[in-house]
């Protein structure tokens, strides 16, 4: 898939020398011995460490870095002074993994990389697979799944509103925005009998059709979400305190979130209109309609409105997508690809033959290589794959839009307390299964 | 004997009644702690839990109100873990130092007494009459302030003492927030004292009784209470201020090292604390057990009952604040203090003072309001220009060197 170049570069803000440096001079470039060594407090402290400075770790065991992220922080007082992010403290293997994996065992593995936003993974998976194999899936299950990955959008956002909401101090927000997530998460519950990584969008198609009564289901969520999103916006977008915490911290331009690779909410904040739903349309997107939210200021409260919003315009797709939906098959028929149904297995010998063939060695792909890029909750979700011709991929590389968007947090934190440390952290939204992988 | 002099119960003979009332006194109020801390713990969890939509603590006792009881005793038997950099003695000593202020506080607040009629005198076995508060020091609410003041050393001696970085943060930010709302808080009890002319609890509560528009709430003109109510929520470090603990940022700040009973005490202070204070307001501002309407039968048990009544309404307010709010950063806090409430309060009480001087002398009341608005406003417009001043200054400078000292917030 071609990136179609849309960039309009002589718009871009300028980086004056002086950005330049601050973001150079922002990361703090440390060993990890150095940094246990100047760690030290009292007596035993090193004494050529400058009296004005402090180095604290935080995390990877602290309440808001959002899991295991760690930083360590060179603090001048409560100001960030600079700072590095260290990851690798969740670190799976599941790329490795994915080279011993079938296609099709393929989306149980990488569901669990974003675990806010499981569906996407497994799409942007499927998506490069059927790519390679150079499938159709049957209109039915495109738009099935946009349904779910707008549904998990929503849901990762409003883990987001709690999240936030709890980092910034507003811990009823915590439960409010898990109540609402927990309604999203009982109708992927419905559908696909788990609440998290579901493994049901698959290569060739989604695992099962959508239940009876889907649409009351999910017209249900369309009418108690949007009275709680205004109750969001009087606990916490028009409160002052809030509005105090969040604006004016953690500012980027549009230069300099592309210099840094970030994409998704952080990017459209800096009023830089990328959105691959638009910009790659991949799926049905180009069906429908839906605008891409932008901020004005790349601070940490457009990073929190615009997400606020996209629930919002997640919903008008839903709304959409529910008036669409074609009729029809929701797998691809194609016995190589599609396990048989079960009834079948017990009238026919080829049938059980294929179900056996399918779910020991898998299917054969041809060689080549493929990137596959779609828009999840936290900005460019790539998945690049090499084939060699066999049943497992050969390489399979996500490039995962926390991991990226990392990238910006020493820049982001430079100068501000440790209080907009935590409010930054929590505007980036790194999940960091996704970033480690 | 001159420092309780004013209790009718030291009046004349000192026999072995009148100690046998006094140490009454103070094991009653002991125990009224003791027993409004369990409360208030589960009190506050179960509001917070309703207005999150959860249950709560619902497995100890009755409706879980031994929760917090069990807590206690499981805190009791933790193992007690000192750090390695700690200094052991500061340690173990920093939770006694917040714990007992907060204790010593509520000695000064009269819980009953009908003040209407008999001047909050209660009859006593034994032909005695006491007020109901443990002691009534002629320098009342100075004690109060004192003890506030003292608080802050278990906290930031607690933080310093731990050896251990996010403590430090905490501490600092404890001694800096604590000793900032100190003024604002006392200068919202001068208004108190302007208006009651005394400094004794009693006769502050005294001179508010004969209705609402006595209290202190209106008396001084609804500025000081508000003051004081968000003053006082800073100095108890309850949320929306909480950033000497602020889990989120500084992991539990002071009190991050400590574990076992030494934590049970300052979560004891804490709420202690938010109890003694929520009294403190009832007593200064909204008329202590005077009641709203006048009931004279049951002589001892209306004004109780308003006390108690008054003391919910802030229990619940401290609580409602928490579920509500998000927290402030430490330099929001800062501004907050001492560009808002300290001028604030410092220019209403001159303005008490410019009043009550008039009403000596028989100045014209109307100038004297004239001349305050006028003087209010100059001032104001002075502060704010010097304010945005400085912030233009340190904008210049950041743009000049970003690199530089100046940082955002230097």
């Amino acid at each position: 898939m071609a990136i179609t170049d849309k960039t309009e570069t002589d718009t871009l803000p300028e980086l004056t020398d002086a950005r330049v440096r601050a973001r150079e001079s922002a990361v703090l470039r440390l060993s990890e011995s150095a940094m246990a060594r100047l760690g030290e407090m009292g007596p035993d402290a090193p004494i050529d460490v400058d009296d004005e400075r402090m180095f604290i770790n935080m995390g990877p065991s602290h309440p808001s870095t959002h899991g295991v992220l760690r930083l360590m922080l060179e603090l001048e007082g409560e100001t960030v002074r600079r700072s590095k992010p260290v990851i690798g403290y969740l670190h799976t293997g599941m790329e490795k993994t994915g080279e011993q994996l079938t296609y099709l065992q393929g989306p149980t593995n990488v569901t669990r990389m974003d675990y806010a936003a499981p569906l996407f993974n497994e799409l942007v998976f499927s998506l490069a697979v059927e790519e390679l194999v150079g499938i159709e899936v049957p209109e039915r299950a495109t738009w099935i799944r946009m349904l779910m990955c707008e549904l998990n959008r929503m849901a990762s956002n409003l883990l987001f509103m709690a999240t936030n909401g709890m980092d910034l101090g507003a811990v009823s927000m915590m439960i409010y925005g898990w109540r609402e997530r927990e309604d999203i998460l009982r109708f992927f519950e419905m559908v696909t009998g788990l609440r998290m990584n579901h493994n049901y969008i698959r290569p060739g198609g989604v695992a099962a059709d959508l239940p009876d009564g889907w649409q009351a289901e999910v017209e249900r969520l369309l009418e108690i979400i949007p009275p709680r999103l205004e109750e969001y916006d009087v606990l916490m977008t028009g409160q002052p305190i809030w509005r105090d915490r969040l604006q004016g911290v953690g500012v980027m331009n549009s230069a300099e979130a592309l210099a840094l690779g970030v994409t998704g909410p952080l990017l459209r904040s800096t009023g830089y209109a990328w959105d691959l739903r638009r910009d790659q349309p991949y799926l049905a997107y180009d069906e429908v309609e839906f605008d891409v939210l932008v901020g004005s200021y790349g601070d940490c409260f457009d990073r929190y409105a615009i997400r606020l919003n996209e629930i919002r315009e997640s919903m008008r797709i839903v709304r959409q997508v529910i008036d669409k939906m074609p009729a029809g098959d929701v797998r691809v028929q194609d016995k190589k690809i599609t396990p048989p149904p079960r009834a079948r297995i017990d009238e026919s010998m080829e049938a059980l033959i294929h179900h056996f063939k399918i779910f020991t060695e898998g299917y054969k792909v041809p060689e080549g290589e493929v990137y596959v890029g779609v828009e999840s909750p936290r900005g460019e979700l790539g998945c690049y794959m090499v084939s060699d011709g066999g049943s497992h991929p050969y390489r399979m590389h996500i490039r995962a839009p926390s991991f990226v968007n990392l990238q910006c947090l020493p820049y982001l934190m430079q100068d501000g307390l440790i209080a907009d440390a935590v409010a930054n952290i929590s505007t980036v939204d790194p999940i960091m299964g996704e970033v480690d992988r | 004997m001159m420092l309780f002099a004013a209790d009718p119960l030291l009046v004349g003979d000192f026999g072995w009644d009148t100690l046998a009332i006094m140490l009454g006194k103070v094991v009653i109020a002991f125990a009224l702690l003791m027993l409004s801390v369990l409360f208030m713990v589960w009190f506050e969890r179960k509001v917070v839990s309703d207005l999150q939509n959860r249950i709560g603590p619902n497995r100890a006792g009755p409706w879980g109100l031994l929760q917090t009881l069990a807590d206690g005793i499981k805190l009791f038997f933790k193992e007690d873990l000192v750090p390695n950099k700690a200094d052991r003695f500061v340690f173990g000593l920093a939770p006694y130092l917040s714990l007992i202020p907060a204790f010593l506080t509520f000695a000064i607040v009269p819980v009953g007494g009908d003040f209407t009629n008999n001047n909050g005198v209660v009859p006593m076995p034994g032909g005695e009459q006491t007020y109901l508060q443990v002691a009534d020091p002629p320098i009342g609410v100075l004690l109060f302030l004192a003890m506030s003041s003292l608080a802050v050393y278990g906290i930031m001696l607690a933080g310093w003492s731990s050896g251990s970085k996010y403590p430090l943060l905490g501490s600092v930010r404890a001694s800096a927030q604590m000793v900032s709302y100190e003024a604002a808080l006392g200068l919202a009890v001068v208004a108190v004292l302007i208006q009651s002319e005394s400094l004794s609890s009693h006769d502050i509560v005294a001179a508010q009784q004969g209705g609402i528009v006595n209290w202190n709430f209106f008396a001084t003109g609804v500025v000081p209470f508000f003051v004081f109510l968000i003053a006082g929520t800073a100095e108890l470090n309850r949320p929306p201020f909480d950033l000497v603990e602020a889990e989120q940022e500084l992991v539990g700040g002071f009190h991050t090292e400590y574990s076992s009973i030494r934590f049970a005490l300052f979560f004891l202070a804490e709420f202690m604390n938010t109890v003694t204070m929520s009294a403190i307001i009832v007593t200064l501002f909204l008329g202590g057990p005077n009641g709203p309407i006048l009931i004279d039968s049951l002589g001892w048990f209306f004004p109780t009952f308003w006390f108690m009544l008054k003391l919910f309404v802030f229990l619940f307010t401290f609580v409602w604040f928490r579920a509500t709010l998000p927290r402030l950063r430490y330099d929001q806090l800062m501004d907050l203090g001492w560009k808002l409430l300290i001028p604030i309060s410092l220019g209403w009480v001159l303005f008490l003072g410019a009043q009550s001087i008039g009403r000596d002398r028989g100045w014209n009341s109307i100038a004297i309001v004239a001349v305050t608005a006028l003087v209010f406003a100059v001032a104001g417009s002075l502060l704010v220009a010097a304010i945005n001043t400085a912030k233009a200054d340190r904008a210049r400078a950041l743009e000049e060197d970003p690199e530089g000292a100046h940082g955002r917030f230097t």
